[in-house]
């Protein structure tokens, strides 16, 4: 028997290699094929029906006696719920969904679908005929086993055979012999189908590319490849029903024919993710539907193709049921515990777990690059761009028709390409090959011509090698192949740069924000310096032209007005002072006389300074000072204008009569500390910090007017700071003020006088 | 009967200027260091005219020319603003809340002279220009 099954395969397989690939077909359509196969689906339908009527209406007295008589059978009346286990919904389940994913992705379905197809609106027919094909030929299916069961209730029968063992045994010879008449044109044209297309799918997509990008064949120098090409396909035909033939034979005996049938939609089931992900989501990746598919056949050739193996007796059994290694949590069939599950469920759950999540989380965390946008905006955005003729997408700029022709030929064989090209000529209602125009048309129609001999991957950029305005010889055509990898570079460049551009645009904003912030205070500087400078000059200017007006004013008042005069000048002066001051230590260019210096005297100085503001103000002045402190190296007379800036503030804001404000100095670790406190109104905690900032003043929210240019406190910083200090203000609104800030000592000297 | 002035401004040496300048011309003159004590100079002493600094602690200028001009019982008092601040916004600003004329500070002692005689003839005259 089996040797029979050997025999027969080698034959099928000569068959096919013979006359399934005769020739390479212009767009590897086989419509003489189609229409056979077509042919062979109504004789099935035909002969399945007649058996089911036979079963249903001879044998039995229609639908309600067969189900009848079956639920009253204890054995099979089970059969007619979901079936009380758990896990029988979930079998359900996976089983649709399994036949589901089997009409889209069986590779015999994809080439009558897809390949096959000749014109696009024969899919609007096939999407209401082919489910109407199902359920008509799915009618008798369950009065066929019910009938088969109860006929032969001792199960010696394979069920497989119900068609064949039931007109057989009521002998009915004529019906079964048309019965085995379906059911083998039913058998040979899905093995003919799916051979050609597995054969076709594996030559185009995995041995040519393969072939010729290894240069040491130099294939890409031979005029002629169309034999090489049917070669592949032949054996890959060969190799297609052997390797059948032997899973038959290692594995079969253990399965029923749906078990088998079962395995292979477990398989297919796995493409779905990536094919619906590509034709439906803009956003999934060349590398995560690789890892998908990867992780999903993995899983199950580990959870459902070593298992059969295992049953047959292929692999020790124990690898069933202790799992790899003996270790229970790698059992195939119970992967990490899973149970309650049959083996299909099981596998799928696990299979499609392991190919969803790396899909999706791949693609999640690198997202498609240009290239892969492009593509997916193709195909996902197809429907929306219906009028765009797919050739003329790929195709601008001029060619010649014998380049075509040549190239064309080379894969195809010239005697083919002349034939196609005439025809396309004829259909086009040209006189000659050589009068055609090389427009866009013709380009897609080469283009088909070779996609269908070398995958269109391939073709287009065959195609792509002789309409280019320069023609690329083969070489450079590997080279546009290779550069699918380049261009991933490239657009990770792409997409480096234009991070860059971001940071780079976001720098810009900042800075033209600082410099809007610049702007505004220059403004605010402008408007106070102009508010100081203006108050004391309208003094100066009214009561000079007063007196210039009046020259017989009374004394007293010409010495009021003059003194005002004097007092107004001095204010203006100090104020272009601090100006200059500050733009010269902004820019560097201050002069500081720094030498050996003793903060005591300092303080006592500045002191005696403002004493006599502090007398007339009625402010308390206490200075607190240490009887010796280690020099400091400093600019004294800066020192000073420090001291006298804090101390005038101080003045100032401690106005709210008694005043009294306290310096004092004090030692700490390498440092001397400074401190001028009042008992004014105080700071508050969001003002400290804006005080020390240049044209800011807390004048302007506390009084409404400034108090000053705005620039003592943020002069006294810079000169502290310059020297190595520190000088920061501690206040609550309400209990005073005290200004801080240290200075280093000037540590050889201060060792060498504790000496 | 002498006309009234209201003196507002909180630096010291512009008051004395003001008062010497109003005096001379025999006005009689009251003078507020603050915006509050404008306001309340303003109720009792009623003057025919305000001499009103933008720049003074408690309340601007520009906010007690607004209350003034909110209260109908200061109807026809004329404001003269007076501001060390020269930009066109500010000037604008005060034109707009109802100042008769804007001053900058410095002036020339005769111009602001004749802008308050000028304003103050007006107020001769019934229906003054309001704003």
């Amino acid at each position: 028997m089996r040797h029979c099954f050997w025999a027969t395969t080698l034959s099928t397989s000569q068959c096919y290699s013979l006359f399934g690939t005769r020739h390479l077909d212009a767009t590897e359509r086989h419509e003489g094929l189609v229409a056979a196969i077509a042919f062979e689906s109504l004789v099935k339908l035909l002969a399945f029906i007649a058996v089911g009527l036979f079963v249903t209406f001879w044998l039995y007295d229609g639908f309600g006696d067969i189900f009848g008589r079956a639920s009253q059978t204890p054995q099979l009346s089970a059969l007619l719920t979901l079936g009380g286990e758990s896990g029988s919904y979930a079998t359900w389940a996976s089983l649709t969904f399994l036949s589901m994913a089997a009409i889209m992705f069986l590779p015999r379905q994809f080439q009558v679908t897809v390949v096959e197809n000749v014109d696009e609106r024969h899919l609007t027919k096939a999407i209401w005929l082919f489910p109407l094909y199902l359920l008509a030929i799915n009618i008798f299916v369950l009065p066929i086993t019910f009938g088969g069961l109860l006929h032969f209730p001792d199960g010696t029968v394979d069920a497989d055979t119900f068609v064949l063992t039931l007109p057989i045994a009521e002998r009915q010879p004529w019906l079964a012999l048309f019965a085995f008449i379906g059911g083998l044109s039913a058998a040979t044209g899905m093995v003919i189908v799916e051979t050609i297309a597995l054969s076709t799918m594996v030559c185009n997509d995995l041995v040519m590319p393969l072939l010729l990008r290894l240069k040491a064949l130099r294939l890409t120098e031979r005029r002629d490849l169309s034999g090489l090409l049917l070669g592949i396909r032949r054996g890959a035909i060969v190799l297609i029903l052997v390797m059948g033939y032997l899973y038959f034979y290692l594995a079969g005996e253990a399965y029923a024919l749906v078990s088998i049938g079962l395995i292979s939609f477990s398989a297919v089931a796995q493409f779905a993710p990536a094919i619906i992900g590509g034709i439906f989501w803009k956003g999934g990746t060349r590398t995560a539907a690789f890892c998908g598919l990867a992780a999903g056949f993995l899983v199950w050739t580990y959870t459902l193709l070593l298992p059969s193996f295992a049953k047959s007796g292929w692999l020790p059994i124990t690898f069933l049921s202790h799992g790899l290694f003996g270790t229970d949590l790698l059992k195939p069939q119970q992967l990490l515990g899973l149970q309650g599950l049959d083996d299909i469920t099981h596998c799928l759950f696990w299979s499609m777990l392991a190919n969803i999540g790396c899909y999706v989380g791949v693609s999640l965390i690198k997202g498609p690059n240009a290239a892969e946008h492009g593509q997916a905006t193709v195909f996902v955005d197809a429907l929306k761009h219906p009028l765009a003729a797919p050739g003329s997408r790929f195709w601008r700029g001029s060619a010649s028709v014998n380049d075509l022709l040549l190239m064309v030929g080379r894969f195809l064989g010239p005697e083919r390409a002349h034939e196609a090209f005439a025809a396309y000529t004829r259909s086009r209602g040209a006189r000659s090959v050589e009068g055609l125009s090389a427009d866009a048309n013709l380009v897609h129609h080469a283009e088909s011509l070779l996609a269908g001999a070398i995958g269109s991957a391939s073709a287009r950029v065959m195609v792509a090698s002789v309409v280019e305005e320069e023609p690329l010889d083969i070489d450079e055509v590997m080279n546009i192949i290779d550069e699918a990898s380049q261009v991933l570079a490239y657009s990770r460049q792409l997409e480096q740069k234009s991070q860059e551009l971001e940071a780079a645009t976001n720098e810009l904003r900042g800075a033209n924000q600082r410099l809007q912030e610049l702007d505004r205070l220059k403004d605010d500087f402008i408007s106070t310096v102009t508010h100081e400078l203006r108050t004391p000059l309208t003094s100066i200017r009214a009561f000079s032209e007063i007196l210039n007006d009046n020259p017989r004013l009374d004394e007293g008042e010409r010495a009021k007005f003059l003194g005002i005069i004097v007092k107004e000048s001095e204010r203006l002066t100090r104020l272009i002072n601090q100006v200059l001051d500050l733009a010269k230590i902004e820019s560097g260019a201050a002069e500081w006389h720094s030498s050996e210096i003793d903060m005591r005297e300092v303080l006592e100085d500045s002191v005696t300074a403002v004493s006599q503001l502090f007398k007339e103000r009625k402010i308390d002045l206490t200075v607190e000072l240490p009887q010796k402190v280690p020099g400091i190296v400093a600019d004294r007379d800066r020192l000073m204008q420090v001291m006298l800036n804090l101390l005038s503030n101080a003045a100032k804001f401690s106005e709210r009569a008694p005043g009294a404000v306290t310096v004092s100095l004090a030692q700490q670790s390498g440092f001397l500390r400074v401190e001028v406190k009042d008992n004014g109104i105080g700071i508050s905690a969001a003002d400290q910090e804006v005080i020390f900032e240049k044209f800011r003043q807390v004048g302007d929210t506390l009084t409404g007017k400034p108090q000053g240019s705005g620039l003592g406190l943020h002069i006294s910083r810079r000169i502290i700071e310059h020297f190595g200090g520190r000088m920061w203000v501690k206040s609550r609104p309400g209990e005073g003020a005290c200004f801080l800030f240290t200075l280093p000592l000037a540590r050889g000297l201060a060792l060498f006088k504790a000496a | 009967m002498s006309r009234r002035i209201l003196i507002v401004d909180d630096e010291p040496s512009i008051v004395t200027l003001l008062e010497f300048l109003m005096r001379g011309s025999d006005y009689e003159v009251r003078v507020a260091r603050d915006g509050e004590e404008a306001l309340r100079g303003a109720e009792c002493f009623r003057p025919d005219l305000v001499l009103l600094d933008v720049m003074m602690p408690q309340r601007s200028g520009f906010e007690v020319c607004q209350k003034i001009r909110e209260n109908p019982a200061f109807r026809g008092m004329k404001i003269v603003m007076l501001t060390a601040k020269g930009r066109d916004l500010e000037k604008h600003r005060g034109l707009d809340l109802g100042a008769n004329a804007y001053v900058t500070k410095p002036f020339s002692t005769k111009e602001l002279m004749s802008t308050v005689r000028g304003l103050l003839h007006t107020a001769d005259e019934p229906d003054t220009v309001r704003r």
